[in-house]
């Protein structure tokens, strides 16, 4: 089962790259673009029987390595087409 | 005393940190591979600076999952001291000895210079022989070294006196919250610290500010 886990820095944590991106898309002359966040796209393929079997794996793996809750939020989406 | 460094894949400070620890203790420390899951009887642990695992998914996260971390861990929790520098700080904070988290510079540059910090308590076993409240020299090298916790856990880390050093405010190299260089747990015995007192360790090297870290752990754990 195919699965995207999608990990982004907690509301109100200062985010540099965010920011710089920002500042070079205003240079580029986009102009009202705010709120640029920075995050990161894991995604991996798990052998589950069921997709909530999956989805506590994966909860598991977030908690443990993937993201680090002190800084970071996940969202999984699991792949259920395939 | 016995020191032991532990060596990840991607440490790049480890003998120098070693050479550090076998001037203080007379003794050569065990350099301990982190696949291992043995760790010999040690009085401190040394996690040293680097690009441990290349600093993959996040600064110290895989180094933290290592087999040998699992023993450290054990270990800190009945007492053995353990100081972790730079890439050792993060892989503190990463297995959880060590609250809050290092992120990307303010700047997101790459620091590497000397700064100026305050010894906010000498009470620890690593910083006896600093004066409480001494401004020392110590360089740093880390592109990810912005010390952030949540008020809460800085409260804490405040008013139980953790904050062990601190950046001299108008030389806070990459915006860390308290102008935190180092924490140590609530024992005092887990310090971790973003500068590296083991590049200033000889006169030679510009000056001896950080050996007397070295010195201090042999007097306080012999």
């Amino acid at each position: 089962m195919k699965a995207t886990v999608k990990i982004t820095l907690k509301y109100g944590v200062l985010d540099p790259q965010g920011k710089a991106i920002e500042k070079s898309l205003g240079q580029l002359g986009f102009s009202g673009v705010n709120e640029v966040r920075q995050g990161k796209l894991i995604e991996l393929d798990i052998d589950a029987d069921t997709p909530e079997a999956a989805e506590k794996q994966i909860t598991e793996m977030c908690e443990k390595l993937l993201a680090n809750t002190v800084i970071e939020n996940y969202d999984i989406q699991l792949n259920l087409a395939e | 005393m016995q020191a032991s460094v532990i060596v990840f894949p991607g440490s790049n400070c480890d003998r120098d940190v070693a050479v550090c620890l076998e001037a203080a203790t007379g003794k050569k420390p065990n350099m301990v591979w982190h696949g291992n899951s043995d760790l010999p009887d040690s009085d401190v642990i040394v996690l040293p600076g680097g690009f441990s695992y290349g600093d993959y998914l996040r600064c110290g996260s895989m180094a933290a999952n290592s087999p040998i971390m699992k023993e450290v861990v054990l270990k800190a929790q009945k007492g053995t001291a353990v100081l972790g520098i730079c890439n050792g700080f993060q892989v503190l904070t990463e297995c959880g000895l060590l609250p809050g988290v290092l992120m990307q510079n303010a700047a997101l540059n790459f620091v590497c210079r000397n700064t100026r910090l305050i010894v906010d308590n000498n009470t620890t076993p690593f910083t006896g022989l600093y004066q409480q409240g001494e401004e020392v020299v110590i360089p740093v090298a880390h592109n990810e070294g912005n010390y952030f916790a949540d008020d809460e856990t800085l409260d804490e880390l405040s008013g139980e006196g953790r904050i062990v050093l601190s950046y001299v405010p108008e030389d806070n190299p990459n915006g860390a919250c308290k102008n935190i260089a180092g924490i140590c747990d609530a024992s005092g015995r887990v310090l971790g610290m973003m500068p590296h007192p083991e590049r200033r360790a000889e006169t030679a090297l510009g000056g001896e500010d950080g050996k007397r870290m070295f010195t201090g752990l042999v007097e306080a754990l012999s």
